[in-house]
């Protein structure tokens, strides 16, 4: 049963990753790629990450695509530009080399992992909830957690800089 | 259960789709959410190996993960529109004034 919905939902996100860069029109890619972040947030869930999932689809699926839908608006691209993409040799060297991506990653996996690990470690009864992260993240990782607000800040003043006219 | 193998196999899947587009789109945006693509199929790959090792600290860094792609994702936007607003173009061929 598991195995059925890993396999619909791995077809859902390859499909709707395909669309994102084969489609012409960045609108269209980026519903695409929120059907894509969707379905990794419920492969999310069946991996026992259910407060990641939930952030991924606010975060991910709600905040940046928004941002990035409002982007899309905001530049208002005529047709003209969304463009034939001419080259035709860096398509040629971009197919081989994320094919060759593929089997490479493909025999690491199968070398080194294949055969391994069969049956998943018994894990706690509140694994990836919020109040196992929470407790987490204000013990063991608390500086990171303290460092990635100082991120965000420099990410907000650097965003509002950057997007002002100059007069 | 699922192994983990084959949510390893999906995560270089999509990581690969990723690369395929950054490397052949030219519209900046397409290109940029190429790379959150890659984001998330590591994303993906991190909690595969949490829940295989029974440890929470690949879910941190996965949280940790997505607040770098927000803030990426602020600062990536506002160069794009500061790009767009110079070239009066969206194609990434067009910044090419640091290009010798």
């Amino acid at each position: 049963m598991e195995l059925v919905l890993f396999i619909i939902l791995a077809l859902v996100a390859i499909a709707s990753a395909l669309m994102v860069i084969l489609q012409r029109n960045p609108v269209y890619s980026a519903l695409s790629l929120i059907v894509t972040l969707g379905s990794i947030a419920i492969l999310f869930i069946l991996q026992k990450a259910y407060f990641l999932a939930f952030i991924q689809i606010i975060v991910y699926a709600g905040a940046i695509m928004i941002l990035f839908i409002f982007v899309i608006m905001l530049l208002n691209l005529r047709k003209d530009e969304f463009g034939p993409e001419k080259r035709k040799l860096q398509r040629f060297f971009g197919l081989v080399f994320s094919f060759l991506l593929v089997v490479e990653l493909f025999i690491v996996v199968r070398y080194a992992l294949f055969g391994k690990t069969g049956e998943s470690l018994q894990v706690a009864e509140d694994f990836g909830t919020p109040q196992a992260i929470g407790r987490l993240l204000f013990s063991t990782y608390l500086f990171p957690f303290e460092i990635t607000s100082i991120l965000l800040l420099i990410a907000m003043i650097g965003a509002l800089f950057l997007a002002r006219r100059e007069e | 259960m699922v192994p983990v193998t084959y949510y390893l196999l999906l995560s270089g899947v999509l990581f690969s789709i990723g690369v395929l587009g950054f490397l052949i789109r030219r519209n900046v945006l397409v290109v940029f959410m190429s790379i959150e693509i890659m984001l998330n199929a590591a994303n993906l790959a991190f909690i595969a190996f949490a829940r295989e090792m029974g440890s929470l600290s690949g879910q941190v860094i996965v949280f940790l993960v997505m607040t770098v792609a927000a803030a990426e994702a602020g600062v990536g936007l506002a160069i794009i529109i500061l790009f767009y607003r110079n070239k009066k173009s969206a194609n990434v061929d067009d910044g090419n004034l640091m290009k010798w």
